[in-house]
């Protein structure tokens, strides 16, 4: 039976939200999709590179392009986005408490709930790390591949995962130059072939390392990086000054679970995946049964992934309000299964896979 | 190093992105001065492209720029037209802007706000 009227509302409008609308709306299901940005596409829109991946999930198409083919479908759809939207709670019965344009405020009664807000960046504290010229590589990201501003011309990073490498290519390919990417560990983090384009390009890698602090009176002027031992302590002797203006920052990113805890969901530790987040069934389903969580909320993976969490979600809130039969629901959601499964694979998505396992599991146990 | 002219510029030429596209001109003051930004980007960016590296002073005197740039981390926080408290890297530019950096919280001045409402 179709329930009341009440729309589906989807909070964020990065790749996981936008498929979760596009297979509601698809269904013909009433939704409406919300972001707080003047543009949908969430992180997608920094993305200039050729992503990972299988080809059926658009490994060697960038990531903005991605985008705006998922732009251009909800568009098509005729879905209702309301963009500069933030939403600033949720109360009792599914009451979505948005702002628009930071002057208009109202509340939305909804039918399900589905929030894909995605991750923030972690920051790391040193002496000297609140100076201008110290930010996430997200921020730099953004500056540098949204806005064409380049933020700086000497910049260490401070990282060395995916997001690591790729900001650092990134710089580069914006015109900056990159003296070197640290890491933490006694190895590095990123894909190959990501790395091994930054390696090409003459960037100096160091393992074991960490930055001891940032020097510069109005802005950072010298970062003091050292060597590391095992107990991740600082080996004396092992200073090493560099010549940067910019720090970035690419140390992981945690879920933004605040609308997940208002809605009171609950939330359990996947240090994995990004520390707490919304504990989920396979359908997405928060411990709140009326509210999804899908993308990098649900624990930090990748576009791709986030995508089919939002396929999943959007799948079942059409069929759980009646716009979706049995058969439809049952064929669509193994089918976008059996693909989430082919993306966790490999040594970076067999670790994912296992996190993915035990949240079932814990879900099962609650 | 000088906080207003230091390291930053626009990304004019990108091996990806291709040209950077034409945008409409537009004229904010910063600290007083006339400064160009372009219609549609953020005050962060347009300050960035014109070298400007200290966004705010802490009420301790410490220099701030942004640091998330997504509206998440509040550190690119000056007064516009007046109101102080406002993330400079999710707010967009518009003709005539008064942006200026503040010391602390910054100080509330209550007709401005009205004007800005
Ligand atoms: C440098 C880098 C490289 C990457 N490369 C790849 C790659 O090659 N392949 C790949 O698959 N993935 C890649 N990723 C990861 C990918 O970008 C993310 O996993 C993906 O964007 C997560 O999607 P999402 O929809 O969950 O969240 P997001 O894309 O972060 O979208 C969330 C949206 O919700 C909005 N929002 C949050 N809270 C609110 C609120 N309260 N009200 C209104 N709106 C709100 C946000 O502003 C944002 O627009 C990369 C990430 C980075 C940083
Ligand atoms: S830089 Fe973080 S809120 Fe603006």
């Amino acid at each position: 039976m179709r329930n009341d009227g009440k729309p589906a509302v989807v909070v964020g409008a990065g790749p996981a939200g936008l498929c979760a609308a596009i297979e509601l709306k698809k269904a013909g299901a009433p939704v409406v999709l919300m972001d707080e940005n003047a543009k949908p596409g969430g992180q997608l829109f920094k993305q200039i590179h050729k992503f990972f991946g299988s080809r059926e999930h658009k490994a060697g198409i960038r990531g903005f392009d991605i985008g705006k083919e998922l732009l251009a479908e909800s568009l098509r759809l005729g879905i209702d986005v309301r963009l500069k939207t933030e939403v600033v709670g949720i109360e009792s019965g599914l009451k979505v408490w948005a702002v628009e344009d930071r002057s208009k405020s109202y509340t939305l009664d909804a039918g399900k709930l589905i929030l894909a807000t995605g991750a923030t960046e972690n920051a790391l504290s040193f002496p000297g790390w609140t100076l201008p010229g110290v930010m996430t590589a997200g921020c730099a990201q953004t500056l540098i591949n949204v806005h064409r501003v380049l933020p700086g011309k000497k910049v260490l990073m401070v990282g060395s995962g995916n997001v690591g490498v790729i900001v650092a290519y990134q710089l580069m390919q914006a015109g900056a130059r990159v003296a070197a990417v640290i890491e933490a560990l006694p190895r590095l983090g990123g894909y190959g072939v990501h790395t091994a384009k930054v390696r090409r390009a003459g960037v100096a890698f160091h393992c074991s390392t960490t930055i001891l602090r940032a020097e510069g009176k109005e802005g950072v002027e010298k970062a003091v990086i050292a060597k590391i031992d095992e107990k991740f302590r600082p080996i004396p002797g092992t200073e090493q000054i560099l010549d940067v203006d910019t720090i970035c920052l690419a140390v992981g990113l945690t879920p933004s679970i605040e609308l997940s805890c208002l809605a009171g969901c609950r939330q359990i530790y996947v240090p994995e995946l990004g520390g707490n987040m919304p504990a989920h069934d396979d359908y997405m389903r928060s411990s709140n049964e009326s509210v999804y969580v899908v993308g990098d909320i649900a624990g930090v993976e990748e576009a791709s992934t986030a995508m089919e969490e939002g396929r999943l979600a959007g799948l079942h809130a059409a069929w759980a309000m009646g716009y979706m039969d049995d058969q439809t629901m049952k064929t669509r959601t193994n089918e976008t299964r059996e693909r989430l499964q082919a993306l966790r694979q490999g040594v970076f998505g067999q670790k994912r896979f296992a996190a993915k396992e035990r949240i079932l599991a814990m879900r099962k146990d609650a | 190093m000088n906080a207003e002219k230091s390291p930053g510029s626009r990304i004019a030429k990108h091996a990806v992105l291709g040209d950077m596209p034409v945008q409409k001109e537009l004229t904010i003051y910063f600290e007083g001065k006339p400064l160009k930004a372009l219609e549609g980007e953020p005050i962060m960016a347009a300050l960035v492209a014109a070298g400007v590296t200290v966004f705010r002073y802490t009420k301790k005197g410490s220099p701030r720029r942004m640091f998330c740039g997504i509206g998440r981390c509040t550190d690119c926080v000056m007064t516009v037209d007046g109101v102080p408290g406002v993330r400079t890297c999710v707010t967009e530019v518009r003709e005539g802007m008064r942006v200026e950096r503040q010391q602390g919280v910054g100080n509330w001045n209550i007709q401005a706000e009205a004007d800005h409402a």
